[in-house]
């Protein structure tokens, strides 16, 4: 066992307005000068839609992340280091500033300068990358509110037989994305200059902007697309979780601004050892169980003998056993990571959403309180349970169907104390917890404040 | 062990860890390094700052978020929301963090291209004005010349907005406003300028010090609240209240909550964490909204109603809880509730009415001739079955037999609820959908002191429809009846919204009620409060909250956020930026009712004002305009007009003091004579329009103008797409004069303050460059949470930008130089209308409309015509009295809501922290200095006002209020400066938050027995005034959206236009609040627009673009009578069929090309929009419905209009 420390986030989808604060916040704080104009370490996605950089989930295309090879090893879906030196000058598996989008500003100057006309003074807009007049047609968050047609979003393909997208069976919900902060970077491993690495007291996945030769190979390899390549002073550049604020103790600029108070932070153990081995088992579906078991105990005296050992000081233990993030991941079991069939242990995990029942224009439906109802409303949410497990689950639904009775038996259980009558235990029982744990969960998500989210 | 693939690489890679600081994973997958940090370093120089300010944002937002401000370098970096609210008690989620995206962007504007950074003014206007200064040698002179020479007028009103724009210098722009404000005040009177600013509650002082300004040298201050059809006139008509609404964190205490038409993750993006947390808890969540919105997302139940239709919603649900908890079953709580807390049990009289009756006022006291006159309404005492006069009404409010009684004790009487069970007879009673006609239903009677009566109770009963055995008329034979009115398959006709579903969720918040003491919610928003009718509505809403024991409750009753922005330090706001520390009263005008006459939009009225008439109305509004019932409104003191005469009021004061007797009476000789005229009643008169006006932290042309391009027209002078046709001959004014053109270019001079380039900015005279937010002291406050806060400079105002009170203050120095020659000490005659909160309430007994014009009699001051007060103004002091705190505060108090304060112990303690004036009076030079006043002046924020505006209270209710206020807490700016401070309770509102306890309103009334400002003392279903009847709206009653084809020939809903090919096609016009913009702010914010689709956009469904040709993103073109807008399109299935959106405020600043339509500059969203003036909103002098500024007043609603939608040619032309 080796044990190593992560940062870790959560973010509760349920509670996320699609506001897009956390965007504006790091953006203004970290990207916004010359170079990464188009670069949004945030982003904030209205699912369904195409995302930024547009469709980036379609592997076929992009080949980002890790794949088993005929026997059954890790190799980079893209190809390994080896192909990648071969293919240095040509990488034909990058988004081009399309896919992300064109950035723009508006000729504002004419507001003031305009000379005595015929019209009202006007400011055009005017690309950021040529400098010419353009018109718009794509930006970071082109398809938010179901903004135009969503049809192309990867995720909605391979569950179109269950999605119809029509005014009356209408649902969205927002992703909030950062960098994964991966146990198993693949932008890591693409990087031919070994410029990307991972910091080993905490995780964060950074890249050395001396080192970084721009080669963008860590770029393709990112299945999130998460690290961008800055085209004035051509290194690539990502979320950095907001290390020289987490390292005085201060949350992230996008957790700390979340107005949705959805995000939690928090360190997590787990053992170095054995991540190759989780990220390779052979079915996909099998790759949450495998990423859980990678992340240790904090509380077991094992882990910390071993990470004492590993030279981790006992106030970051004390951290990992207080954690939000194990708790919700473990004690909880409503945490889930985003694609894990990508196979890089992402270690920004999501808390699924529950959505009104489909019955806006039937004359019937279910009380999402009661809890004769509780659970048969589960498969009658708006959002289709198999579009969530392509996100969530490689794909596989029970584990989201899990989640989701939690959340619903937490309301159940909630309702009855919020109205004075006796708890009901046989609640939190149909979905596996108890009572308090209930009650636990529910302090978690709705009032834990400040210091108890990161 | 699993590893890498391929051996080559791994040799490769098993090299390369040699080569690395860091260390390679045994697998060759990673790279570990510590150390070697240099490299970061970049991350870590762009993370540091050198201060962190407090600060937020000033206006049009209710937000009121404390934000940190970075500076690094003297510059602003970026803005982070604040994390240190006080604890709202652990047992609920905390406030912080408050913010939205829109505020994240905010610091863009500081060094934006689009921030003004000097005075700006139209160079044909600076040309001629320095010409004829150096010709004449004076300024007054100078504007004088070019405004009263028609060609030179032409000449700069013709060319607003058309670029031509010149950097002039601070003291030449103050000079010639100054000169502009002189001349008007001389020629045509101060009242013919006016000032515009909404919002005081976000930026009390910027706001204040203007509106200080105008005030001082008698101008009119326009309203805001009802302009923007955010005031929900069915408040004041039911509680008798502006507007008061629980703080953000009580949502969490509701078991029960419907979001109805309103967007709270989008409007409400800092708090809508309370509404998905409270879920957790187990609360019940329905979303009311045509579309799938972002709220919808949190529902557990989605109703989509059409557009408008929501009141015939609610008036089923109420259908079915008085059915189902009144009818059938009687449930304790709700019947003893509507037994004390509204007016149920009181007595209306009937009226014989064509072989039928029909409801006609309250009987009172006086028809049963008992000394509590006829102010005081009647009830029947279950016990005794005899009437009886129970404490509480507005008889005991005001006068000395009320001393003490004016309170909600029934002293024992239980007050009979229903009258069923002997004698009934048929009403007539008004309905209004499927064209319109009377319903024929039945009450029980009884005959009390010789008159025909029943209960407000039967009456509500049979307007909705639930029957009772052995009642005479027509009744609905159950939910699933949809021929009668207002069941549940009724409704399903008209929102579409299938009936069970009505009936379930009706049942389950009015279960939820009973379960939970009141705790059922209604958050309510402008999807339902910006229509024509949206008073209708908002009453059959409010009777479901009303009627469940929800008002008054921690976690129940009505939510209503649209744009009130609790201003919480009232009292104190109130007195500096009116100027009642030196000169009472302050002119005050209704916005709807100014813009509508100085916009000529009345004249494009092509309906009779009886188009609203009840099919049972005796014919009150029968041949008239509304421009007629304006100024009946006007003449009968019921609402302010500004201009008020046909004269300067200055000249006119004049002559009343020589006349000798009074000038009041001087002043209703003269207009009984025929010898003075209202102006309202010939406002295209040059001699009555308006000719000054200021606007600051505001965007009229860009934003709240309904009717835009009319403005444009008629007040501006500049070009504009207007279609529309003037009203025949048959349809115009008997009142009002029509000359046969209409004025162009009204104003004088438009001024405008700002710190960016917008319409108004671009159409106005002189643009004085503004402080931003993080540039100024000021202090904010909001409904949406319990605290004050203050701005607080990050940097110094850069460039020649100048906060809103140095702007005010320069502008009053240069004007006092030249009115100290020019106009000296004059007297002011000043027309005040009824007041609300004061005896003026007692005007108009039993709602019985006077017109001493109609029957003869002389017209009565104070009675059925306007106050008159003359104020004497020494011009030359404005400056001074500006800088400083008068001394009427000491004489006369302050006075909010009825209730005066004696402040005079303040006046010593704020001269000691301030300092003093030259005139020895406290200083109020510096913007911190009125902060300091605001604070030190109201109850909210000075403990000890707030105690001694409840011991006053007590003398008059007899009830007590102990313990409510913190009396020795005093906030000074120094607090709000080092973190939110939470307010003190205070008489100034309805609510407690004594104790941690979260706001909810009405709790005081209901707790301490404190009757609602109304005529019964209670909250009101019924409202006896004849023009109410006259409406039909005497109850609660569904109005469905003004038919615009009827009214003014549009294309008829749904309607394909075809012109060979597809032309478009007919759609509701809608324009929500935006995601992307706070009103027309960030809507030109690059991050916005990055975020969102870069410009104007309209949004509309698949089915719809279908029709009209239109792909998503395609440029279209929206047309009605009124105007056009260019914009691109954004087709989306989560959009009704039928109906498009624009998002509020989206202005022609950014990337609007010309439209093929009108060949002009593609308009704002208000260009499809023009003002509809409801006449009830008129109403005054009576109880509740008479004036408070921003409290009453006709709205500028706009959600009923209707427009055409195409696309046009791609390729655009800007």
């Amino acid at each position: 066992m080796r044990v190593m420390a992560q940062l870790a986030m959560v973010m509760n989808l349920d509670k996320c307005i699609g506001c897009h604060t956390c965007s504006v916040t790091c953006k203004q704080a970290w990207t916004n000068r010359a170079g990464t104009e188009y670069v949004w370490f945030n982003n904030v996605e209205t699912r369904p839609g195409q995302g930024y950089p547009r469709r980036y989930q379609d592997q076929e295309r992009w080949k980002g992340g890790w794949e088993l090879n005929r026997r059954g090893r890790l190799t980079l879906k893209a190809g390994g280091r080896f192909r990648k030196l071969l293919t240095i000058f040509a990488n034909p598996l990058m988004p081009s500033i399309q896919d992300y989008y064109e950035p723009w500003t508006y000729d504002y100057d004419r507001l003031f300068s305009a000379p005595l006309q015929d019209d009202t003074p006007v400011a055009r807009p005017r690309s950021l990358i040529s400098g010419k007049p353009m018109k718009i047609g794509w930006s970071a968050n082109w398809d938010d509110d179901l903004a135009g047609d969503p049809s192309p979003d990867p995720v909605l393909r391979k569950v179109s037989e269950q999605v119809r997208l029509e005014f009356e069976r209408a649902f969205m919900f927002y992703l909030p994305r950062i960098c994964e902060h991966c146990l198993n970077p693949s932008c890591v491993a693409s990087c031919p200059s070994g410029a990307l690495y991972k910091r080993s007291e905490d995780g964060i996945v950074l890249v050395d902007q001396d080192r970084c030769r721009g080669w963008r190979m860590c770029v393709t390899g990112c299945p999130y697309k998460k690290v961008y390549f800055n085209h004035r002073t051509g290194k690539a550049e990502k979320c950095t979780f907001c290390f020289p604020r987490v390292e005085v103790g201060i949350p992230t600029v996008c957790s700390e601004t979340c107005v949705g108070r959805l995000r939690y932070i928090g360190l997590v153990l787990y053992d170095a050892d054995r991540v190759a081995e989780a990220a390779s088992v052979p079915d996909e579906r099998d790759l949450y169980e495998a990423q859980k078991g990678v992340l240790l105990d904090p509380r077991d005296p094992a882990v910390i003998a071993a990470a004492r050992d590993s030279g981790i000081p006992d106030d970051w233990l004390d951290a990992a056993r207080e954690s939000p993030i194990h708790r919700l991941i473990f004690e909880y079991g409503v945490a889930l990571p985003l694609h894990p069939e990508y196979r890089t242990m992402p270690m920004v995990w999501y808390i699924p959403p529950l959505s009104p029942v489909v019955d806006v224009l039937a004359a019937t439906g279910h009380d999402g309180e009661d809890a004769g109802n509780l659970f048969g409303a589960i498969d009658a949410l708006r959002i289709p349970v198999g579009y969530l497990a392509e996100l969530f689950t490689a794909g596989d639904p029970a584990p989201v169907r899990t989640v989701l009775r939690r959340l619903a038996a937490m309301r159940s259980y909630m309702r009855r104390l919020n109205l004075g009558q006796e708890p009901d235990e046989s609640i939190a029982r149909a979905a596996g917890m108890t009572g308090p744990q209930v009650e636990g969960m529910h302090r978690l998500l709705a009032l834990a404040p400040y210091a108890e989210r990161y | 062990m699993a590893g890498m693939d391929g051996p080559v690489s791994d040799a490769l890679l098993r090299m390369g860890r040699h080569l690395r600081p860091g260390t390679v994973s045994p697998d060759l997958r990673a790279l570990y390094q510590v150390g070697g940090r240099q490299a970061d370093d970049f991350y870590r120089d762009r993370w540091s700052h050198d201060k962190v300010v407090r600060s937020t944002h000033g206006v049009n937002c209710t937000g009121s978020c404390s934000w940190k401000v970075y500076v690094k370098d003297g510059i602003i970096t970026w803005e982070a929301q604040q994390t240190d609210y006080p604890s709202v008690g652990g047992d609920r989620p905390e406030y912080e963090p408050r913010g939205c995206p829109r505020g994240a962007a905010f610091s863009w504007y500081t060094y934006s291209p689009t921030r003004v950074r000097y005075p700006y003014a139209r160079g044909v206007l600076v040309e001629l004005y320095r010409e004829a200064k150096a010709r004449l040698g004076d300024p007054v002179a100078a504007w004088a010349e070019i405004t009263s020479d028609p060609d030179k007028r032409r000449r700069y009103q013709s060319v607003r907005g058309k670029g031509g724009l010149v950097r002039i210098t601070w003291d030449e722009a103050c000079e010639i406003i100054a000169a502009a404000h002189v001349h008007t005040i001389k020629t045509y009177g101060p009242d013919r300028i006016a000032g515009f600013s909404p919002i005081p509650a976000m930026s009390m002082a910027s706001h204040a010090v203007g509106a200080r300004f105008i005030s001082l040298i008698g101008g009119a201050m326009l309203s805001f609240y009802d302009w923007y059809a955010d005031l929900p006139v069915a408040s004041p008509q039911v509680f008798g209240d502006q507007t008061d609404v629980p703080e953000s964190a009580d949502w969490w205490d509701a078991a029960y909550l419907m979001l109805w038409g309103s967007n709270v993750p989008v409007t409400r993006t800092p708090d809508a964490h309370y509404m998905a947390e409270a879920r957790y808890r187990g609360q019940k969540v329905v979303v009311l909204a045509p579309d799938y919105s972002d709220a919808a997302k949190f529902a557990d139940e989605w109703l989509a109603p059409r557009p408008g239709t929501d009141g015939a919603l609610a008036m089923a649900m109420g259908h079915v809880i008085l059915k189902e908890f009144f009818a059938d079953r009687a449930t304790p709580a709700f019947t003893e509730y509507v037994k004390r807390f509204t007016d149920l049990p009181f007595l209306v009289r009937l009226r014989e009415r064509g072989g039928t009756y029909v409801p006609d006022t309250f009987l009172t006291a006086a028809e049963l001739d008992r000394p509590e006159g006829a102010f005081a309404t009647v009830l029947l005492d279950a016990r005794t079955g005899a009437p009886a006069v129970p404490n509480g009404s507005l008889a005991f409010r005001y006068s000395e037999r009320g001393e003490g009684r004016w309170n909600l004790d029934l002293d024992g009487v239980d007050p009979l609820l229903t009258v069923y069970g002997g004698e009934a007879v048929p009403v007539a009673l008004p309905r209004f959908d499927d064209g319109g006609g009377v319903l024929e239903r039945g009450v029980p009677v009884r005959r009390v002191g010789g008159h025909l009566v029943t209960t407000v109770y039967d009456l509500l009963l049979a307007q909705y429809g639930v029957a009772r055995d052995g009642l005479p008329g027509r009744w609905p034979s159950g939910y699933e009846d949809a021929a009668e009115p207002y069941t549940p398959a009724w409704q399903e006709q008209i929102t579409g919204v299938p009936a069970r579903a009505a009936a379930r969720i009706a049942r389950e918040f009015a279960a939820n009620a009973e379960q939970s003491g009141g705790r059922s919610m209604i958050i309510m928003g402008a999807g339902t409060n910006h229509w024509f009718h949206s008073d209708t509505i908002y009453r059959a809403m409010l009777a479901l909250t009303t009627l469940t024991g929800c008002q008054g409750v921690n976690g129940g009753g009505w939510a209503h956020y649209v744009g009130q922005e609790k201003c919480r330090p009232i009292t104190g706001w109130a007195q500096l930026a009116f100027g009642l520390d030196w000169q009472r009263p302050p002119r005050q005008m209704i916005g709807t009712a100014y813009w509508y006459l100085h916009t000529c939009q009345w004249r494009y009225d092509t309906y009779s004002a009886d188009a609203v008439s009840s099919p049972l109305a005796d014919g009150a509004f029968a041949g008239k305009a509304t421009a007629d019932l304006l100024a009946q409104s006007a003449r009968l003191g019921w609402m302010p007009s500004y201009p008020t005469f046909d004269r300067n009021p200055l000249d006119l004061a004049d002559e009343a003091g020589a006349a000798g007797d009074g000038p009041a009476a001087y002043v209703a000789g003269e207009v009984a004579a025929g010898r003075l005229g209202f102006a309202c009643e010939d406002p295209d008169a040059p001699g009555n329009w308006p000719r000054v006006l200021t606007v600051w932290r505001a965007n009229l042309l860009g934003s709240s103008a309904k009717g835009n391009e009319y403005f444009l027209r008629h007040l501006l002078g500049a070009d504009s797409a207007v279609r529309a046709q003037e009203a025949p001959p048959d349809r115009r004014p008997g009142d009002v004069a029509w000359v046969d053109e209409a004025p162009r270019g009204k104003l004088d001079l438009l001024l405008s303050l700002d710190f960016r380039m917008t319409s108004t900015t671009l159409f106005s005279d002189i643009v004085l460059p503004a402080a931003t937010w993080y540039e100024k002291h000021d202090l904010s406050s909001t409904d949406m949470h319990p605290f004050v806060h203050a701005f607080t400079p990050a940097i110094d105002p850069p460039w020649q930008t100048r906060t809103d009170f140095a702007a005010f203050h320069a502008i009053a120095r240069a004007f006092s130089d030249l009115a100290r020659t020019h106009l000296g000490t004059r007297n002011d005659l000043v027309a005040l209308p009824l007041l609300h909160d004061t005896p003026d309430e007692l005007a108009t007994p039993h709602g019985r409309v006077h017109d001493w014009r109609a029957t003869g009699r002389p017209p009565t001051p104070g009675r059925d015509f306007p106050k008159v007060v003359v104020v004497e103004r020494d011009y030359g002091a404005v400056a001074e009295k500006m800088a400083s705190l008068g001394p009427l505060l000491e004489r006369l108090g302050a006075t909010t809501k009825g209730l005066t304060y004696d402040v005079s112990g303040e006046i010593d303690r704020l001269a000691r922290m301030t300092g003093t004036a030259p005139n020895g009076r406290p200083s109020l030079a510096r913007d911190r200095d009125l902060c300091e006043a605001i604070l030190a002046l109201s109850g909210t924020t000075n403990g000890r006002l707030a105690a001694q505006g409840f011991a006053t209270l007590a003398r008059r209710t007899g009830t007590s209020f102990d313990g409510l206020a913190d009396e020795h807490r005093q906030i000074t700016f120094a607090d709000t400066q080092a973190r939110p401070v939470p307010v003190i309770t205070s008489p100034e509102w309805s609510g407690s938050e004594s104790g941690g306890r979260r706001y909810a309103p009405f709790t005081i009334n209901v707790e301490h027995r404190k009757p609602w400002h109304t005529l019964t003392g209670r909250q009101h279903f019924y409202l006896d005034h004849h023009w109410m009847h006259e409406a039909g709206e005497a109850l609660p009653v569904y109005r469905p959206p003004l038919n615009m084809t009827a009214l003014f020939g549009e294309p008829p809903l749904g309607e394909q236009s075809e012109q060979g090919v597809v032309e478009g096609v007919v759609v509701r016009y809608l324009t929500p609040h935006s995601k992307w913009s706070i009103h027309s702010e960030y809507q030109d914010n690059l991050l916005m627009l990055t975020l969102s689709r870069g410009g104007p956009t309209i949004w509309m469904s698949p089915a719809d673009a279908a029709k009209a040709g239109i792909g998503d993103n395609d440029w279209v073109e929206a047309v009605n009578r009124n105007g056009v807008v260019v914009a691109r399109a954004v087709v989306s299935h989560r959009m009704p069929e039928g109906t498009v959106y624009m998002y509020h405020a989206q202005e022609r600043v950014v990337d609007v090309p010309k439209s093929e339509t009108s060949g002009l500059r593609g308009g704002i969203h208000n260009s499809l929009t023009r003002l509809l003036v409801k006449p009830t909103h008129l109403i005054g002098g009576y109880a509740q419905l008479s004036f408070a500024f921003n409290y009453l007043g006709p709205t500028g609603n706009q959600r009923d209009e209707i427009t055409v939608i195409r696309r046009r040619g791609q390729e655009v032309d800007y």
